[in-house]
């Protein structure tokens, strides 16, 4: 069954430039987006709109911190940068 | 994943696609289990054609259902089994499906094993003959062991060994993890219900309050075994269970039966939980979002006579197809309620019970003398 999306990570460099993984496929829905994981066969849910669209925009930015600056308010970048941590982490998002 | 009420409440408005899609492929099968929740046994003539499952698989792949459950009867006997199962992981569905191992032999363990996407959950009831075989009929553990080995021997890994939890075998539970764990499989367990020709050996097979509590202390100590969610009525007896704990029937979950209609879950096959078939206009997707069930699945719910009770926000009152098939209404509490609030649902006599509109058993079922 799903696995914890915020999952924090030590190694996660938000001046990184990241990718949605290949085997990944994303299915919107009201509450933000479930994250399928081929590979692992994991179900990840993101849970709220705006990380789905920092996430769909991460290939337009230099970093998934850039990414996160382009959709969030100043006060809100470091949450959604742990929130790209935890994708990280559970092998939604890679470095690219 | 834990206890997550925001996320909770959403999935109970019901999602834009299904998570938990159960597709019964047939109803033909050579066991008669005790407990088949689909009363299986001989084919429909009207089972859905190749040509209709493979659009539907395309309508599968469309709604972004990234994996579907096949089951049965037993759902290889279909002659286009590994048609429709490579024409689904051609599309990126993946398939998870259940079988009895009577026709995993060498050879299709060997095909099972190079296909991407696909996973095996051959099941038993009891980790001996004895146990399994009063359940599901006489010669089926071994041949589930034997479809076993086959697997392991063709290298495919982590096929699931899926168990539905009675009160014959709830003792058995370590001895299951370790008949799975030889054959490089892992342990997924089920509850069972009183659905299909369920109703008969519910009363019999269903664990007791002390088995529950033993059951729950076991999932707790043993994270790593698969539930499906299964056993959210116990997670009032303390810490929740992993997993969404909720009743996800027609909000993240439902069934299409091999005729194509389509159901709230596979444990309620019964003609007050029928959304719609997909030959209807619109197809599959219609049903799921706009039959007049589902959209009142989603609305919320009340607890009825489970309001004042302390545990709701933990059981959420339960299986609603637990207590339609014995009887209960549907907003009091769960037969099993680990507060004993449900046992008045024994006093409901068995023929008082309701049925499941359509019987498909082909012959008396195992064990059935004993019932």
């Amino acid at each position: 069954m799903p696995a914890e999306s915020e999952r924090t990570t030590r190694a996660f460099d938000r001046r990184a430039p990241l990718m949605l993984h290949p085997d990944v496929a994303l299915r919107d829905e009201a509450f933000g987006a479930l994250a399928y994981h081929y590979g692992n066969r994991r179900l990840v849910f993101l849970k709220s709109r705006q990380l789905v669209d920092i996430v769909r925009d991460l290939d337009a930015h230099e970093s998934g911190e850039d990414a996160v600056r382009a959709h969030v308010a100043a006060g809100e970048i470091d949450r959604y940068c742990d929130a790209l941590g935890g994708l990280v982490a559970s092998e939604v998002l890679r470095g690219r | 994943m834990g206890a997550d009420s925001t996320l909770r409440d959403r999935f109970e408005r019901g999602l834009a696609a299904p998570i938990c899609l159960t597709w019964e492929l047939t109803w033909a099968c050579n066991l008669a289990c005790i407990h088949c929740l689909s009363s299986s046994g001989k084919r429909d003539p009207n089972e859905l054609r190749t040509e209709e499952a493979a659009s539907l698989i395309d309508e599968i792949a469309a709604m972004r259902i990234f994996y579907i459950n096949i089951g049965g009867g037993e759902p290889t006997i279909r002659g286009d089994f590994f048609e429709l199962v490579e024409h689904a992981v051609d599309r990126r569905v993946g398939v998870k499906f259940s079988t009895n191992g009577s026709r995993i032999d060498a050879t299709r363990a060997a095909r099972l094993a190079a296909m991407d996407y696909v996973d095996v959950q051959v099941s038993i009831d009891g980790a001996d003959d004895a146990t399994n075989d009063a359940v599901r009929g006489a010669g089926s553990f071994d041949t589930a062991i034997r479809a076993m080995g086959a697997l392991a021997d063709a290298g495919f890994e982590n096929f699931k060994v899926s168990v539905v939890v009675t009160s014959e075998n709830v003792g058995q539970l370590g001895s299951f993890e370790e008949l799975a764990s030889r054959y490089g499989a892992q342990l997924r367990l089920t509850r069972l219900r009183p659905s299909g020709r369920g109703v008969d050996s519910w009363d019999r097979l269903h664990p007791s309050q002390a088995q529950n509590r033993e059951l729950y202390r076991w999932l707790l100590d043993h994270p790593n075994t698969l539930t499906g969610d299964s056993f959210f009525h116990l997670s009032a007896l303390g810490d929740p269970l992993d997993g969404l704990n909720l009743c996800g029937a027609g909000r993240v979950v439902c069934l299409i039966d091999p005729i194509g209609d389509v159901y709230a879950c596979p444990f309620v096959i019964h003609d007050e939980f029928r959304a719609g078939s997909i030959r209807d206009a619109g197809g599959f997707a219609a049903v799921w979002r706009d039959s007049a069930l589902f959209r009142g699945l989603r609305e919320p719910g009340s607890a009825g006579a489970c309001a004042s009770c302390g545990s709701y926000d933990a059981c959420r009152g339960g299986c609603m197809a637990a207590k339609f098939f014995t009887g209960m209404p549907l907003d009091g509490p769960d037969p099993e309620c680990v507060h004993g609030h449900g046992e008045r649902a024994a006093a409901t006599p068995v023929l008082l019970r309701p049925r499941a509109s359509r019987d498909h058993s082909a012959r008396v079922p195992a064990g059935s003398a004993a019932t």
